[in-house]
């Protein structure tokens, strides 16, 4: 796979062409706003996010592309003053309504994240954590671990060394250790934040291999800065970018979400064919 | 073959010449070791003095006899020693459970904007200055006299405690906070509780820093003298601890209490017991550094 610096970015699409509409859904978002005490940071996304496919989300930095990924399974929780409005529908229930489990939610809606962040333990103990707070058997640890290495293309470069540390493999690894221990407690969705933003070409490659593979089980959502990247990955393309108010305060919003394809190739609006050939972002 | 240079190479060599530093930089650098030799040089003077005055009485009858004040020569420190032992084990087993606990607490679930919390770390803080005889005085009316539990081996422990407890706390709370939050965000993300992510990713993470930080407040309590003074360690004893309420004296105070005699041999004495306390010292810091170096982390 190579990098296309070319600004027709069109060329090279990963994935065959998506339906028009969104025949099955996993998740819906309806009137989302996501703030930060006083701070909106996201105003007014509705979209749905296709069963078994890939939706990427793309736009300039500080659109609010991850901090709206961080409201899907409730990450956001986390940080001191952060709130979400509207629905965010996982098969039709609000995550956010006041009897959901966040532990739960968490543990169907799984998250890679930006910077590979391998726990200070064993490869083996990184896989087994998931499973093993869930409360799975000891028993069948070393299958899951196996299986999990196996679908993430790690296996065969740390089958003869699961004792060693994770922190001790190059960040590519790191990143698909990462992608292991997150399909070791079986999502149902797994969401990346920019999985590749530390990674260099042939470790992108992978991971990007990688997503179409597990595109055939999984939902993904993906957010990335990189255009070709969302063109060579996504069924799906959202479109963000960040509005100036009258104030010059920011707030991200969904401008275009569609088939990526129509993303890229005819895009409707013209700030998503500004952004996508290059003449701004 | 070698390349072709532009014309301005003399200009270029004159300019990286190397002068040395100015001559700023170099003053600087001597006041700042100057400084730093008043510390040195000061303990070092203290080190040899102790050392030559105590070393002819650094016999294992120190370790192995009571205290006498008749018998210089049969004199030795075993009630001190024991009981110095007694109480810090004591309490360690107070104050670190207490001080982790609360420091996980501030760490991890008290929110940091809420004016109750902020005004408990300034507290924590200013507790830790607070000097030792004052809590001497807190210890003797509040648990010897109005819990009754007189002058023993557990009064001491306590009292102790509370006055390591905002170190302990301060050092844990460092060590719970350079675990990254990405570690935690992991764990979350994979359907991990709260308390999960905290006893199997943070404080197997923590717990070298936390180490470190409880040696230190420990060794800071097997040195204290000014609150057992309060608390009846002056008391001449001559048997060890049996107990948590058995009377009891400790090591800074029978260095006290034999400075304090008029003849001569039992300034040697003191001399031996304070190389003894060093000692002890020094092998319990030279633990919290290999603990430190040990499990360093890079994350």
């Amino acid at each position: 796979m190579t990098t296309n610096e070319d600004a027709t970015v069109g060329a090279q699409f990963g994935r065959a062409a998506a339906s028009e509409k969104v025949d099955e859904a996993v998740m819906e978002l309806r009137n989302v706003h996501v703030f930060y005490g006083d701070y909106e940071a996201v105003r007014e996304v509705n979209m749905p996010i296709a069963s078994r496919e890939i939706t990427a989300f793309i736009g300039p930095s500080g659109c609010g592309k991850t901090t709206l990924l961080r409201s899907f399974n409730r990450m956001n929780d986390l940080i001191p003053g952060a709130r979400v409005a509207g629905e965010v529908l996982y098969h039709g229930v609000d995550i956010y309504s006041s009897d959901v489990d966040p532990i739960e939610v968490r543990r169907r809606i799984g998250m890679v994240f930006q910077k590979p962040n391998p726990f200070p333990k064993s490869i083996y103990d990184n896989i087994a954590y998931g499973p093993r707070v869930l409360g799975e058997k000891k028993a069948n640890l070393d299958e899951i671990v196996e299986r999990s290495l196996v679908r993430a293309a790690l296996w065969e470069e740390v089958k003869d060394k699961l004792d060693t540390s994770g922190m001790a493999l190059s960040g590519g690894q790191q990143q698909r250790l990462c992608i292991a221990r997150c399909i070791a407690v079986n999502p149902d969705v797994i969401l990346m934040d920019e999985p590749c933003a530390s990674l260099d070409p042939i470790a992108t490659a992978k991971i990007e291999d990688l997503m179409h593979e597990l595109a055939a089980e999984y939902t993904i959502v993906i957010v990335t800065h990189n255009m070709q990247q969302a063109a060579r990955v996504s069924d799906r393309t959202a479109f963000f970018t960040a509005d100036v108010d009258a104030k010059g305060v920011r707030h991200g919003r969904l401008v275009e979400f569609g088939p990526t394809q129509d993303i890229f190739m005819s895009p409707k609006d013209s700030r998503t064919e500004g952004y996508i050939s290059g003449r701004f972002g | 073959m070698s390349a072709v240079f532009t014309p301005i190479g003399e200009q270029v060599k004159q300019d990286l010449q190397d002068t040395g530093p100015p001559l700023q930089d170099r003053s600087f650098r001597w006041v700042l070791f100057g400084a730093l030799s008043v510390g040195i040089i000061t303990l070092a003077a203290l080190l040899i003095f102790v050392f030559l005055e105590g070393y002819p009485r650094l016999t294992p009858t120190l370790w192995q006899n009571m205290p006498s004040i008749r018998f210089p020569e049969k004199a030795g420190a075993q009630s001190a020693i024991m009981g110095s032992i007694w109480v810090i084990v004591t309490t360690a087993v107070i104050c670190l459970p207490v001080g982790i606990m609360a420091a996980i607490y501030l760490e991890e679930y008290a929110d940091p904007t809420k004016r109750f919390n902020k005004l408990i770390e300034i507290n924590i803080q200013n507790l830790a200055a607070v000097p030792s005889i004052v809590y001497g005085i807190l210890g003797l009316g509040v648990i010897a006299r109005a819990l009754a539990l007189g002058q023993t081996v557990i009064t001491a422990a306590l009292t102790l405690s509370l006055l390591v407890l905002p170190v302990v706390i301060i050092s844990s709370r460092e060590a719970i906070r350079a675990v990254p939050q990405s570690i935690r965000a992991g764990s979350l993300a994979l359907g991990a509780t709260q308390w999960q992510t905290i006893s199997r990713q943070v404080m197997p993470a923590a717990v070298p820093g936390i180490a470190t930080g409880a040696i230190l407040a420990l060794s800071r309590a097997i040195g204290e003298a000014a609150p057992l003074l309060l608390l009846g360690a002056v008391t001449f004893i001559t048997f060890n601890p049996d107990g948590l309420m058995s009377s009891y004296t400790v090591m800074p105070i029978q260095i006290y209490n034999w400075i304090s005699q008029s003849r001569e041999e039992f300034q040697v004495l003191a001399a031996a017991l304070c190389i003894i306390l060093l000692g002890i010292l020094l092998v319990m810091n030279a633990f919290a550094i290999y603990l430190r170096n040990r499990f360093q982390r890079r994350w």
